[in-house]
């Protein structure tokens, strides 16, 4: 995984948390599985409550992923192949890490 | 310019994969996707280590852009196909870097990495070898790209179109909702500006919207088809984006990207910074 964050993009399952972030963020986290097995190949999108796009990070592959957000209400949205296409909603606040595990 | 010309399908790229005189090239962030997998033939460019001077913030120059270019096997008269990641954000930034050293035989793969892995075509794990060129570069095209300065001087007379996320345009963030909050100094968006995030103008899969879709989100949002157009993000890449969209594909004039973007101007002393949302 990477841990450049010069740029803008999302490295596949997120970025790794620190024990100095974990605090000061508001994050959501979860796992990706289609069939019992880790979704590598897919990716995770958070909403908001106007339906507009936040961010979209590839899935690790453990099928993971992992956003820093603002506080608040959003729709975690997972899409894979296959048609794959499952939503989620998921609350988040400073200093917690809500988790999220979809199950296909 | 229009769609036909700049942005090709799925379809097409597999059709032309170890076709003389195409070269697909997937430029991600993360070159780990790269390695993990890419199209068949495919090379790869890393935005950052390829593209971006080592020293200054700036990207290479004419010289170092004719070296990168050489050294992959690239020639003037290749047809370069771009493609990757993050909704095909990088490769937008790198198709403007081919523009602006003036290569035109340049596409996006509409969709890029995303719409090809979700619709479950071949991924190659080999390398591909490509004979060295003698690759020549244009100077670059300053009427794509805007500076620092051009930007305050367009607050209030040009379309000032920020692409970001709501939450970074109004100065609730100061990056992207899956990035640690840092980078510039002060939060907002330079006055006038209009926040259309690039995300609106593309669709689930990572493709592009129609092009009537298209005019009516910039058009609804407040850009004047009329004036010239500054676009600018973060740090110019999902600009890039929205630079493709109005340069390439609605074929509108005088559209530049302010690759400097937020945390260029985020950290200047004395410009005005607006919050909260657009007025």
């Amino acid at each position: 995984m990477s841990s450049d964050l010069s740029g803008c993009g999302a490295p596949a399952g997120g970025v790794t948390v620190t024990a100095d972030a974990a605090g000061k963020e508001a994050i959501v986290e979860g796992r990706v599985t289609v069939g019992g097995v880790p979704a590598s190949t897919g990716y995770a999108r958070l909403r908001g409550s106007g339906d507009e796009f936040v961010a979209e990070v590839p899935l690790g592959e453990d099928g993971g992923f992992r956003f820093f957000a603002a506080p608040g209400d959003w729709t975690l949205v997972v899409l894979a192949p296959g048609g794959v296409r499952e939503e989620r909603q998921v609350p988040a606040a400073i200093g917690s890490v809500t988790k999220v595990e979809v199950a296909v | 310019m229009s769609r036909s010309d700049v942005l090709v399908d799925a379809d097409w790229v597999e059709s032309k994969i170890g076709e003389p005189g195409v070269v697909i090239v997937e430029v991600d962030e993360d070159t780990s996707a790269y390695d993990k997998g890419h199209i068949p033939s495919a090379i790869k460019i890393d935005w950052k280590k390829d593209l971006q001077d080592p020293v200054r913030r700036d990207f290479v120059d004419k010289t170092g852009f004719e070296a990168l270019l050489s050294e992959r096997g690239i020639a003037n008269d290749d047809t370069v196909v771009l493609y990757g990641g993050n909704n095909n954000w990088f490769a937008s930034y790198a198709y403007w870097y081919f523009r602006l050293y003036g290569h035109d035989k340049v596409l996006l793969l509409d969709g890029g990495r995303k719409k090809w892995e979700l619709d479950s075509r071949e991924l190659a794990r080999e390398v591909p070898s490509r004979p060295a060129t003698s690759y020549i570069a244009s100077e670059q095209d300053s009427a794509i790209r805007a500076l620092r300065d051009e930007v305050v001087a367009a607050i209030g007379t040009k379309n000032l179109v920020d692409v970001r996320s709501p939450d970074e345009f109004t100065g609730r963030l100061l990056a992207p909702a899956h990035l640690p909050q840092e980078q510039a100094q002060r939060a907002g968006h330079v006055p006038t500006a209009r926040n259309i995030p690039w995300s609106k103008a593309a669709n689930e899969d990572g493709t592009f919207r129609s092009d009537d879709e298209l005019r009516e989100l910039y058009g609804d949002a407040g850009v004047d088809f009329g004036k010239d157009t500054i676009a600018y993000c973060r740090i110019g890449e999902r600009s890039a984006h929205t630079w493709f969209v109005l340069h390439e594909i609605l074929g509108q004039a005088n559209v530049k990207n302010y690759d400097g973007s937020w945390t260029e101007y985020g950290s200047l002393v004395g410009v005005p910074i607006e919050l909260g949302e657009a007025r």
